[in-house]
């Protein structure tokens, strides 16, 4: 069993982006962590960096102006979703509802979009985080009529007597049931349910009766003429959808390796409960099998949760906000731009050689201004029309063989450790989730700078950051 | 495998770092079955396969390009119908060599537009329906090197690694410069923390996962510096990226680095405007690239090892858009590489341009079936465990 501190540590790192330097210096108890991880946050803030006006009137005078003003407005949108993945990034560093961010970047894995449009990002990343710890019905319901998943999904182009059968096939094999619980047939049919579902100018859902196909569709063995609600509902009522999210939520919260056991129980909870996600996840946080060894520091974190953890205890910013694009492009994990509708694979799929040295290294580039030395691979616009989240090519060769030039305040961390006798063992407590070898601990110390005890102090946790086993939480 | 279960027996796991590098290289484990070498250029963007080889011959084709066709007295012919762009005098050479197979027409069934989602069937070799989360080549290690102690097998030359080298338990490694990444490796705190990190053998434990990447990573960077020091090419290849990437893949090879795929990219080959001057640039750079290359390791005696593919996500649509370039498409063809090709010229029948699926090329060769030819015909591996399923070979090699 592990310590009640020990408990909190990993209830935070999963249930969050790990403790502040603030948590370590006051006295918490277990239960009221808990408590305050569920509490409904005090108030909501929905994330906006454009409004739908200036978008339409961009896109309205891209339409008109010559090429170089042209390009001077792509490049201001494609800033403003840069705005908008570092204005979620800063959230999940500092808003309060820590299993409310963590939750909400669990379903942009689950429900994985991305958009041209910057306004149709933002109505997306508030559904996610909204319906964070709501109900898996609603958010299904709300992301199946959005306009960034209609688009994505291209279910703009699924019209009565020419079906696209795009999203009706994802909404059950990535959504909602997995593969295996439905047929060919069934998505044929539910792709006719889900015609008409599109949107308007002003970037709101509309149900455009004259593309939807009105005649009677036979799915899962039910016959009637079905709306795509209707097919939702079907859905959710049927027991595996419950599994099948129960199933990745465990992988992405406790345990890459399934126990089967826990999972069917959890899934029944969750089903139960008319897919109640806090009752969800309550039943998985204040179990004790949670809290096990075996589930203890053995998630490899993504690029995101390993930049926000980072940075929640060392307040890092940059001159130039394309920076923390091009880290998570360098790890493979970048905010609003997952690598297609499954989204990311995660556990071991983050690691590779080069990942792994980028991982080791990356503490020194941002803490010390070592030069960077690699380059992302470039990543194609899908289309001339678009303007997606690819980031300028001049500034990764601006960036090859240069500095990052953060900015980090270290104040509260040299304060903290200043009394502290053994720099080391006390900066492994707060920054590794679990205890590592003396050895370990001793190389750390041999490859450090001790002349002063700020020096002394900002190595040992520039070192301890870069370990193989700070990549595990 | 047997090093390291006897290591692991007799307890001395953390000495397997000591062995002298040297040792190390001698005993790394390459893959026994074959001594063949393939080479994947992954053309990024999606490449104008009908600029690329033009059916200098047909009308539709030009009509359906007034502006941006290639003119029939600049193409360079390779028979009464179909030729190279004028930009690709080097794959002419290998052609008239008999060192060159065209395929055309290789795709899939519901091919998918977008850049990102038709590179991920690519290079997962998934069905257009479902997602592989590891590539083909991945798969390959997988199978042939559950044993091997570096992942040096599949390489591909660049800062990051693509998702068609990474398997389910192996991944291939990523470098652009051995020196480089030698040198990132040398770093002495990284040094001191693989050496003194004893790995064992717990599957799931993801320290070890870690710890074993690294160790891995170490010795590959020192294996691949080492043994590569031994030749440096003296061809002269062009100034360019990609130029300097197959020079590197040359010194590998001759210098008999352990490697059996080599994979590296050249792009953007995304032509929505003025394309062409973009992919005449391109195509210059691949086909005087390759051609140098194919001649350095003639020179070198190993030309008879190397088979070279190029493939890109798809081509593009057989009518011009209204800026002087083109929009995404479907199948193209592929061109193969090598001394021993068994069918040498022309593959199959040039596109249908009469036949046209809402504006886009049919298919008549899935890729699958091109790789599974490689696999089984190049590699000598058996290519149903990679690639799910038994698949047809084709006859060039």
């Amino acid at each position: 069993m592990l310590l009640e501190r020990d408990k909190i540590k990993h209830l935070y790192n999963r249930a969050g982006f790990g403790l502040t330097l603030n948590d370590f210096q006051t006295k918490l108890d277990f239960q009221s962590c808990l408590k305050k991880l569920f509490s409904t946050p005090k108030s909501y803030n929905y994330l906006q960096t454009i409004s739908l006006a200036e978008v339409e009137d961009a896109q309205q005078k891209i339409k008109q102006l010559p090429k170089d003003e042209k390009k001077e407005l792509k490049q201001m949108l494609k800033q403003n979703v840069f705005e908008l993945n570092n204005l979620w990034l800063n959230e999940m560093m500092t808003n309060e509802s820590q299993l409310h961010e963590k939750m909400a970047l669990f379903w942009h894995g689950h429900f994985a979009c991305r958009s041209i449009n910057p306004y149709f990002d933002q109505q997306y990343v508030d559904i996610l985080r909204k319906n964070a710890l709501g109900n898996f019905g609603t958010m299904l319901n709300e992301i199946s009529k959005t306009p960034a998943m209609l688009q994505y999904l291209n279910n703009q182009q699924n019209k009565k007597d020419h079906p696209n059968e795009n999203f009706a096939r994802e909404v059950m094999e990535l959504f909602t049931l997995g593969r295996g619980n439905y047929t060919e047939q069934d998505i044929k049919e539910a792709a006719r349910a889900f015609t008409g579902f599109g949107f308007d100018k002003s970037g709101e859902f509309k149900f455009k009766k004259i593309q939807h196909d009105f005649d009677a569709k036979i799915f899962q063995g039910k016959t009637a003429n079905f709306s795509g609600e209707d097919i939702l509902q079907i859905i959710l009522a049927k027991k595996e959808c419950a599994y099948f999210v129960t199933k990745k939520i465990y992988q992405f919260f406790v345990n890459d390796s399934i126990d089967e056991e826990k999972v069917k129980q959890l899934a029944d909870t969750f089903y139960q409960s008319n897919y109640n996600i806090k009752v969800l996840m309550q039943s998985i946080f204040s179990s004790d099998w949670f809290y096990d060894e075996k589930n203890v520091a053995v998630k490899i974190k993504s690029p995101v949760e390993l930049l926000v953890v980072m940075f929640r205890v060392i307040p890092t910013t940059f001159e130039d906000n394309q920076s923390t694009i091009f880290i998570q492009r360098t790890l493979g994990q970048i905010l609003l731009n997952p690598p297609n509708v499954a989204g990311w694979n995660g556990g071991r799929s983050w690691i590779d050689s080069s990942s792994l040295l980028f991982r080791m290294q990356l503490p020194q580039v941002i803490y010390f201004d070592a030069a960077i030395t690699v380059e992302p691979k470039e990543i194609t616009p899908e289309s001339k029309q678009e303007m997606q989240m690819t980031m300028t090519e001049n500034y990764v060769k601006k960036l090859a063989a240069k500095k990052l030039n953060a900015q980090s305040d270290w104040s509260a961390i040299y304060n903290y450790f200043s009394k502290a006798t053994n720099i080391e063992n006390e900066v492994a407590a707060v920054f590794l989730s679990k205890k590592i070898d003396t050895s370990t601990l001793k190389i750390v110390k041999a490859n450090s700078d001790n002349s002063t005890k700020n020096l002394e102090i900002k190595n040992a946790v520039v070192n301890m950051l870069s370990l193989p086993e700070y990549q595990l939480c | 495998m047997k090093r390291r279960n006897f290591i692991q027996t007799t307890g001395l796991a953390s000495t397997a770092m000591l062995i002298p590098n040297f040792l190390k290289a001698q005993e790394n484990n390459p893959i026994k079955n074959t001594d063949k070498i393939v080479i994947v250029i992954q053309l990024t963007g999606g490449n104008d396969g009908l600029n690329t080889v033009i059916p200098y011959e047909n009308d539709l084709y030009y009509n359906a390009r007034p502006e941006i066709s290639i003119k029939k007295n600049e193409v360079l012919k390779l028979d009464n119908h179909q030729g190279l762009n004028p930009n690709m005098q080097g794959f002419k050479n290998l052609y008239d060599d008999g060192n060159m197979c065209l395929i055309n027409n290789v795709g899939y069934p519901e091919p998918d537009r977008s850049h990102f989602r038709s590179m991920d069937i690519w290079q997962t070799a998934s069905k257009s329906s479902e997602y592989k989360t590891t590539g083909w080549l991945g798969r390959y290690l997988d199978e042939q090197c559950a044993s091997c102690d570096k992942p040096t097998q599949i390489m591909e030359i660049d800062d990051t690694l693509s998702l068609a080298l990474k398997g389910n338990n192996a991944k291939g490694l990523a470098l652009k410069d051995a020196k480089r990444l030698y040198a990132t490796t040398s770093n002495v705190f990284i040094n001191q923390l693989s050496k003194q990190h004893a790995i064992g053998d717990h599957q799931h434990d993801n320290v070890e996962y870690l710890y074993k990447t690294l160790a891995e990573t170490i010795s590959s960077a020192n294996y691949i510096y080492q043994t590569s020091k031994i030749y440096k090419s003296a061809a002269t290849y062009p100034n360019h990226q990609f130029g300097k990437s197959m020079k590197t893949i040359s010194e590998f090879i001759v210098s008999g680095v352990n490697t059996k795929v080599y994979y590296v990219s050249l792009g953007s080959f995304d032509t929505h405007f003025n394309q062409q001057k973009r992919q005449g640039d391109l195509l210059q750079q691949l086909a005087e690239t390759v051609k140098v290359f194919m001649d350095d390791l003639k020179k070198n005696s190993k030309a008879d090892d190397v088979l070279l593919m190029t493939f890109s996500e798809f081509g593009r649509r057989v009518s011009e858009n209204a800026s002087g370039g083109t929009d995404h498409g479907t199948a193209n063809q592929i061109f193969l590489f090598g001394n021993n090709l068994k069918k040498k010229g022309i593959y199959n029948e040039a596109p249908n341009l009469a036949d046209l699926d809402e504006g886009d090329l049919k298919y008549t060769i899935d890729f699958r079936n091109v790789y599974a030819t490689i696999l089984k015909k190049w590699l000598n591996t058996d290519e149903q465990p990679i690639l799910g399923e038994k698949l047809e070979y084709l006859s060039f090699i």
